[in-house]
């Protein structure tokens, strides 16, 4: 596991350095999540801010500091946490909230449980969403071929 | 029964509940989604930039390969000594008599079927916009026009001096926008959304007007126009691209030629005076300095208001202009005339304050770096460190050799370079001003405090929020507005709000690769940004397919960058495989690639993208290099090494060509084609006979006459930069042909 862990090493300070922008080994609490979830983790936001109180200063600064950042995150993945979503357990997801199952949700339908419901969406990450989710023509969202497009490699 | 409407409440508590998991886990999933788009972006950028900046080192490491040639090169025969004279001898100046010359233009004769816009002068504001109009229609105005335009707007730029005052006083705004880049469709659509300039309306462009862009040539005569037009309101300050020896490279001298093929020459003869009469700053109110690349901590705005900028013919050359009726200096014994891309000896005596032990070490050890990393070969770098190290002590001294020897491993290390600093002390009348006008045309903030030497770029520093904050108290500022780097979103504020970046290039890596933005201040000068994205199919893509179209073109040059280092990329492969399977972990992969390639990049981040097979975590990386030769295009008949010596050299070559080419002919000989690869290869240590140049240059003379034509060379060999047609992204060739066998059919484009 000293190569595995090592490996991991590698791949956290490379994520990590993008967004050092300052060059000082620091980067802006805010970026922290996008630092976690493409090293492959997929936490929900309560869990994140779980971990960003785990690496945050006794006095937050706003700045995670690599030193704290780094063994946090080895053992977040050596631990294999917060996997990510099979697809089907995804279909799913959208099937309980499409309990007639039509196969679609309506745009209104989306808009009303992505921001009341769960952890809910900002205004951005909602208008984000529909601009590539909504089929223009019937106002709604084919959600089986809306989560075959989505996959990013 | 009594239990059925808490069954009920059960089922709706029950379904609410699995809604609102539902909900949660679409969100994280979207999220996380998200969130590796966004680093894709991230990435992205970092590839542009990082093949952008080693574009740069390339021009750098160029005069530096030209100087090492004069002190080592021994020409075997005067016919070889001619031809090195001819490449490093300066051109002679046209004498400022000259340039007054009406006669330049008024015997040109503008044809009955000309359907171009006309121009007479004195200006008048409707000429202008006419041509702003005309140019949106895509006419080109003749040479006899542009030619006038020159001389008018030369003979006012005379009168300006080096920092000229807008007061918002009289205009009511200032707007105030950055690099063009030869990007029409932006400058179009800034005059659309902000109005067009007038004695209400005032205007600042920071510079970097030419060069990359298609269209240098018609921004220029549009800002030239409105500067003659409305002189008070209308302020151009010069960029490091408004500098004839960097239009050599990055495109706008080929623009010329291929759009004025007979009066071409003439007109870049005298934008090369154009250039040099720029202002170098602007101050609105007294508060406000606007400049285009940045500042150091040796910046004098007293001195730069006095100097004669008109001397600085090129910031490339840091060499200035021979006083008039002055004999050049002669070097005592010496022949031949000082080559131009050293500094003039007289000049470095001149100044002995400026260059102290730290910047001359800085400047040499960065000589050595550059033509050590440039001149990589694997086996025999340890030889070539030796060589130089020979080189070293015989032109700085033994105190440089020890300083050399004890820091060689880490050369590459870009802390190393942190040479400038607290050593420097201003003195006043003894700064070199040349060097003065270098700092404010080239340098980039940084977020540290302090000012430490620009290797990236070869010139000027990156200065800290200190160095800002000493320069607005000393001279009573508010802040900075400068250019000179591409920002995502077109801007970028830092040191505390006091210094703003505005880029007015959108879409400038690739289209979809960044918003442009200008700014607008008023009489409180506080900064209004204004952000905007020259191309309307990028609005209608959703973000992932904008991320995805940009990403693709960074990684199709990445990709060529990978090629053209493909041997050495084997080698260092090999190394990994130390039983000789074939194969190496992608761990392992990313380490090679680096070390040969040293971008800096986050490889494995970008792994997925550039290794497309991998069983488990292995790659075979044999057929990943064969795999990347594959789309590259190439002829059938051309060695593989060599076609990648040429990808690699592309613009270097590209630049040599056209420095050779003195009279802009588009032609060189056959016989100084073969001269000038001959010196290069030298140094490059390639493997590649004489014979097999020969051929190479035979077979492109395509007509016979012993002469090749210079586009007809880099075009044969893909070594042009695709540049789109104008419209969608997807009208472009794309690079991918698949080839049937081992490459054994050209393709055609």
């Amino acid at each position: 596991t000293e190569l595995v862990v090592a490996e991991y090493h590698r791949k956290i300070k490379e994520a990590f350095e993008v967004f050092d922008h300052e060059a000082n080994n620091t980067v802006d609490v805010r970026e922290i999540g996008t630092i976690i979830r493409s090293l492959g983790c997929c936490p929900s936001e309560g869990e994140l801010h779980d971990l960003i109180a785990e690496v945050e200063e006794e006095e937050p600064t706003g700045y995670i500091r690599y030193e704290k950042f780094l063994p946090v995150m080895t053992e977040v993945l050596l631990e294999r946490r917060y996997r990510p979503i099979p697809e089907d357990t995804l279909l799913r997801a959208f099937e309980v909230l499409d309990p007639s199952k039509r196969g679609f949700l309506t745009r209104e339908e989306l808009i009303k449980y992505m921001t009341e419901e769960g952890e809910p969406f900002s205004q951005e990450e909602m208008e984000e969403m529909l601009s590539a989710a909504v089929d223009p023509e019937s106002n709604s969202i084919h959600y089986k071929d809306y989560i075959a497009m989505m996959v990013v490699d | 029964m009594g239990s059925g409407t808490s069954t009920q409440h059960h089922f709706a508590f029950q379904n609410a509940e699995n809604a609102f998991r539902a909900a949660a886990l679409i969100q994280r999933w979207y999220r996380r989604y998200m969130a590796r788009l966004e680093m894709r972006r991230h990435c992205t950028w970092r590839i542009f930039q990082s093949i952008e900046y080693a574009g740069q080192q390339d021009q750098v490491k160029l005069h530096d390969f030209f100087s090492y040639l004069v002190d080592h090169f021994t020409p075997s025969s005067n016919h070889e000594r001619d031809f090195l004279n001819r490449m490093f001898t300066e051109e002679r100046f046209p004498q400022d008599a000259e340039m007054e010359k009406p006669s330049d233009y008024e015997s040109i004769e503008v044809p009955d079927n000309y359907t171009g816009p006309h121009l007479s002068f004195p200006l008048l504001p409707d000429h202008a916009t006419a041509l702003v109009e005309a140019f949106r229609l895509k006419q080109q105005l003749h040479a006899r026009y542009v030619l006038n335009l020159l001389h008018e707007t030369r003979k006012h730029l005379v009168q300006l001096p080096n920092i000229n005052r807008v007061s918002t006083r009289y205009s009511e705004e200032v707007t105030v926008c950055g690099d063009l880049h030869g990007q029409l469709d932006d400058l179009i659509f800034i005059f659309y959304k902000n109005g067009l300039p007038s004695p209400e309306r005032a205007y600042v462009f920071n510079g970097d007007f030419v060069d990359r862009g298609k269209d240098s040539v018609e921004i220029l005569m549009v800002l030239f126009a409105f500067m003659l037009v409305y002189p008070k309101e209308f302020h151009l300050n010069r960029g490091n691209h408004e500098d004839y020896m960097v239009n050599l490279r990055y495109g706008f001298t080929k623009e010329v030629m291929h759009k004025y093929k007979t009066h071409g020459k003439k007109i870049l003869k005298i934008l090369q005076d154009v250039f040099c009469w720029l202002p170098l700053a602007t101050l609105v109110d007294e508060k406000v300095l606007i400049l285009h690349g940045g500042v150091s901590d040796m910046t004098d705005l007293e001195l730069l208001a006095k100097l004669d900028r008109h001397k600085i013919v090129s910031t490339l050359r840091r060499k200035t202009r021979k006083e008039k009726g002055k004999p050049a200096p002669k070097k005592a014994g010496a022949a031949r005339p000082t080559p131009w891309f050293l500094p003039l000896k007289k000049e470095l005596q001149r100044t002995p304050r400026r260059e102290t032990s730290g910047r001359k070490m800085a400047r040499s050890l960065s000589y050595l770096s550059m033509m050590l990393m440039g001149f990589n070969t694997n086996g025999e770098q340890t030889y070539k460190v030796n060589a130089n190290l020979s080189f070293c002590k015989m032109k700085v001294g033994n105190m440089l050799v020890k300083q050399y020897a004890h820091i060689h491993p880490p050369l590459s290390n870009k802390k190393f370079w942190n040479l400038r600093g607290s050593k420097y002390k201003h003195t006043g009348s003894n700064i070199s001003w040349s060097l003065q006008v270098v700092d404010i045309l080239w340098s980039d903030p940084m977020a540290q405090d302090g000012c430490k030497a620009n290797t990236v770029r070869g010139g000027g520093c990156y200065f800290g929020p200190n160095v800002t904050e000493q320069l607005l108290q000393k001279y009573n500022l508010q802040f900075l507005i400068r250019s000179h780097e591409c920002k995502p979103e077109g801007y970028e504020f830092c040191h505390s709000r006091k210094v703003l970046t505005i880029f007015s290039a959108s879409n400038y890596y690739e289209v979809g690769s960044n918003r442009g933005a200008y700014v607008k201040l008023g009489p409180a000068l506080s900064p209004h940004i204004v952000q905007y994205q020259a191309n309307k199919a990028t609005h209608m893509l959703t973000m992932r397919q904008r991320i995805s179209r940009v990403e693709e073109s960074a990684l199709r040059s990445l990709r060529e960058k990978l090629f053209a280092h493909s041997s050495d990329l084997l080698g260092e492969f090999k190394k990994h495989d130390t039983d000789k399977t074939g194969f190496i972990s992608l761990s392992d992969w990313a380490e090679a690639v680096e070390s040969v390639l040293r971008l800096g990049l986050p490889w494995r981040m970008l792994r997925p993208q550039l290794v497309s097979s991998s069983t488990d975590s292995m790659l075979e990386y044999k057929s990943w290099l064969k795999d990347l030769a594959k789309e590259q295009r190439s002829r059938e008949n051309i060695q593989s090494s060599l076609l990648e010596t040429l990808y690699r050299n592309r613009s270097n070559l590209e630049t040599i060509f056209r420095i050779i080419d003195s009279d802009h002919s588009g032609f060189i000989s056959l016989d100084e084609f073969r001269q000038t690869w001959k010196l290069f290869s030298s140094h490059m240590n390639i493997d590649i006979t004489d014979d097999c140049i020969c051929d190479l240059a035979r077979s492109i003379d395509f007509n016979k006459d012993g002469h090749i034509d210079i586009n007809e060379f880099l075009e044969a060999f893909r070594l042009v930069e695709q540049s789109c047609p104008e419209g969608d992204a997807s009208d472009c060739p794309q690079t991918t042909d698949p080839e049937d066998g081992d490459g054994s059919k050209p393709s055609t484009q």
